[in-house]
């Protein structure tokens, strides 16, 4: 019995140090060296200020940029407290979130029917991405704020698709931070 | 359900059945001390552990001595991680954050989840976790609890084999090459490839961003991907955060998620090849990997055609899919992997006892909730988890050829050695550990307005479904959660753990008791009355068997929750 938990303990001590610390420690040191910008992130700097991650969504509640899905992570888009919003299908709160939103954006649409992840939490609830047709939804809303056509927004959006990796896995989606600073940079100034 | 949605489960089937029989073959020969091609660097570090643990290589274990040591190493790597958590606030290293202590009740839940390869998590851990208790508490046992898994698996594997031996081998040996030689090297790479597709590996503090609209995004940060890795691989599932592999961060793109669920199932199918071998029937192998693979299918095809329905109250919203939109129940998925994705992950983390979410399942339709719980109730042994997955099935397979034994009135054998009373009771006592834990908790929470029902986050049948899969996870060890669920409170977190570790020990006892008990016999040649356990009929038997067990147990269970639910909402009605 004593000497299974001696046995025991110098067993973990020493596995500690290999698995727990020297396995990480050297994971650390070849990606930094390797891949750099993802293991610190795959931050996205503009006029030398950290803007946030390319990975990572951020709310956006101007009428002149793209929306991002819903979030449930702390106040919406909180990347210290990820989460979903375990709201079950059943449960009266998602449905009557889920139908004012709709209710909100078609009406400014014509009625038109909203895209469904458009009025959704995703998981995380830092989701980088929305549907390519949640995209095409908002170019109404966007072309007016910023007085573009919205054809250029349609190319635009079109430009920011990406498709399935290697064609076949996941869906296909639009970056919403990615787009969003092309829109600043490619159209009218937002201001 | 699009064609592209069934051509990725065509693709997953596909490279994985390429891929478990060359691993193996290997995972044979590194148990049995053959020799391999990484013998030359990694042969010095075994004789070091060996040298520094004090562990005598040569020694052989009867079954006593090896549950001996299994539990005393639990206990033991058990008590270090809980010194960690309570003692990072005062550690002056790896704490950028400056995180306090973790508080008892949850210090203890999270040390048995992860001993247990459990990794139940009631805490935010960005929020909670230093850095250095994720690496070194945490994804510590990620190694740990998968390897004593394999070591289980293969003792049994070995009383199966072996003819009148008193020993079935020695746990320190079977955990150390297990570790060195199959899952540290796969994870360095493994690690390697997440962070080339974003998954970050620093220790730096977390990044305060100001957005383009100017307000602060507090970013966290960590050595992400080296926990990742052994996550997935060692069937743990403990998330770096609290979104856990719907994080951008854990699982950045389509990629990396057909990784992720990849290497869920490769060692637990890997292991089934693994038996075929060693007890030189390879058939055999083949026949348990057939019942596995038939039950993941069905999970899946149930799974993915429920959360593709549009929700029945909503209206004008497009949720019918296109190649434009994903359609279906997208509350709790992310964009990027869709509703076959997240279906697909969803059945194969509760399949495998891994845990690990791309997708929130208490967000699911009440039927594609009740497939992901029912996955955990038939035992974990759809593949299962590592190690734990193979010894749960052989239970079932025993307790198959036991009952074709009765039906033809012939005493049963299995593989040359004869099942007898001894070894039909250890089975059961594995088969009847689980419900009763399980469903006797849950009534109790269920019944406890102050403990139990306070903490739940939706009402109505989906509540009673809330606490029955918190409890199913934790005895299956499986570690996924309903989680809307607040089980970061004393009595939750006091009674997770034990059930965490009664789900873990209680069942892994009776199985070494049957190794030991398998060893000692002698051979019998088969003979005409002997029931064949390399076909098909086997097969559908042994289905069969897992598939009754599991929901005559639960179906009481399941009618007053996911079903109810699913019938209510159909007739509009919402709590």
């Amino acid at each position: 019995m004593l000497a299974i938990l001696k046995t025991s303990l110098r067993y973990t001590l020493i596995t500690t140090v290999l698995l727990g610390l020297a396995y990480p420690m050297a994971i650390t040191g070849l990606a930094q060296l390797l891949f750099p910008h993802q293991a610190s992130g795959s931050l996205v700097i503009k006029d030398g200020r950290i803007i946030g991650s390319s990975l990572l969504g951020q709310s956006f509640t101007s009428d002149k940029y793209f929306h991002p899905r819903p979030s449930a992570a702390g106040n919406g888009y909180d990347a210290a407290n990820s989460g979903g919003s375990n709201l079950a299908q059943s449960n009266r709160t998602l449905v009557t979130r889920i139908q004012g939103d709709i209710d909100k954006l078609s009406a400014q649409n014509g009625g038109k029917p909203v895209p469904i992840d458009l009025v959704t939490t995703s998981a995380s609830g830092l989701d980088p991405d929305i549907s390519p047709s949640a995209a095409y939804y908002q170019i109404a809303r966007v072309a007016a704020a910023r007085g573009i056509p919205e054809a250029q927004l349609n190319s635009l959006v079109a430009s920011h698709i990406t498709a399935r990796d290697i064609g076949v896995l996941g869906e296909s989606r639009v970056n919403v931070l990615a787009l969003n600073m092309d829109l600043d940079a490619t159209g009218k100034k937002g201001n | 359900m699009t064609a592209n949605g069934w051509l990725q489960f065509l693709l997953f089937s596909t490279i994985l059945l390429v891929l478990v029989k060359p691993l193996g073959i290997y995972i044979a020969k590194v148990l049995e001390g053959e020799r391999t091609p990484l013998d030359r660097i990694l042969r010095p570090i075994e004789r070091l552990i060996y040298w520094i643990g004090g562990v005598d290589a040569e020694k052989e274990m009867t079954w006593r001595e090896y549950a001996g040591a299994v539990l005393g190493f639990s206990l033991i790597s058990l008590l270090l991680t809980y010194v960690i958590e309570r003692a990072q606030g005062i550690i002056p290293w790896l704490n950028p954050q400056k995180l306090p202590a973790v508080e008892q009740a949850l210090a203890w839940s999270t040390a048995a989840s992860f001993t247990t390869n459990t990794n139940w998590q009631s805490y935010v851990p960005e929020a909670t976790m230093s850095y250095l208790t994720q690496m070194a508490g945490l994804a510590y046992h990620n190694f740990g609890s998968a390897a004593v898994g394999i070591a289980v698996a293969l003792a049994l594997v070995r009383g199966i084999k072996r003819t009148a031996s008193a020993t079935i081998g020695n746990f320190w040996v079977d955990t150390t090459r297990s570790i060195l030689y199959l899952l540290l090297p796969a994870c360095a790479l493994y690690a390697l490839v997440l962070v080339w597709q974003g998954v970050p590996q620093n220790l730096h503090p977390y990044t305060q961003a100001t957005t383009i609209e100017g307000q602060t995004q507090t970013i966290a940060q960590g050595p992400v991907a080296s926990q990742e890795a052994i996550k997935m691989l060692g069937t743990n599932g403990g998330g770096f955060f609290n979104a856990n592999s719907s994080h951008p961060y854990e699982n950045p793109t389509p990629l990396t998620n057909f990784i992720q669920i990849l290497s869920i199932f490769l060692i637990p199918g890997a292991l089934t090849v693994t038996l075929g071998r060693l007890t030189g029937s390879p058939g055999h192998g083949w026949a348990v990997f057939a019942c596995m693979f038939v039950l993941f299918a069905a999970g899946f095809s149930a799974v993915y055609w429920a959360e593709s329905q549009p929700h029945p109250l909503i209206h004008n919203a497009l949720q019918s899919t296109s190649t434009l939109a994903p359609g279906g129940n997208m509350e709790g998925k992310e964009t990027r992997f869709g509703i076959a994705e997240s279906a697909l992950f969803a059945t194969i983390t509760t399949d495998a006892s891994c845990g690990a979410v791309n997708s929130m399942h208490d967000s699911f339709t009440p039927l594609g909730g009740m497939v992901v719980l029912t996955n955990i109730m038939l035992g974990e042994v759809v593949f299962g988890g590592v190690g734990a997955g193979l010894y749960g099935m052989l239970i079932f397979v025993i307790l198959s050829v036991f009952i074709a034994g009765l039906m033809v009135g012939r005493t049963p054998e299995y593989l040359g050695k004869k099942i007898e009373a001894y070894d039909v009771k250890m089975a059961m006592l594995y088969v009847l550990i689980f419900p009763l834990i399980i469903l006797s908790l849950a009534a109790i929470f269920v019944i406890s307005p102050n403990i139990g029902l306070s903490s739940l986050a939706n009402t109505g049948p989906h509540g009673l479904t809330e606490i029955l899969y918190a409890f199913t996870s934790a005895v299956g060890n499986n570690g996924s959660a309903f989680a809307g669920l607040n089980a970061n409170t004393w009595w939750y977190n006091v009674t997770l753990g034990g059930a965490m570790l009664a789900g873990r020990f209680l069942m892994l006892i009776p199985v070494l008791a049957l190794a030991g008990n398998l060893a000692q016999k002698k051979s019998v040649p088969p003979s005409s009355g002997t029931f064949p356990v390399n076909s098909a009929l086997f097969t559908t038997l042994l289905t069969g068997v897992v598939l009754i067990l599991g929901a005559l147990t639960f179906f009481p269970a399941l009618s007053l929750g996911p079903i109810l639910e699913h019938l209510l909402l159909r007739s509009g009605q919402l709590f």
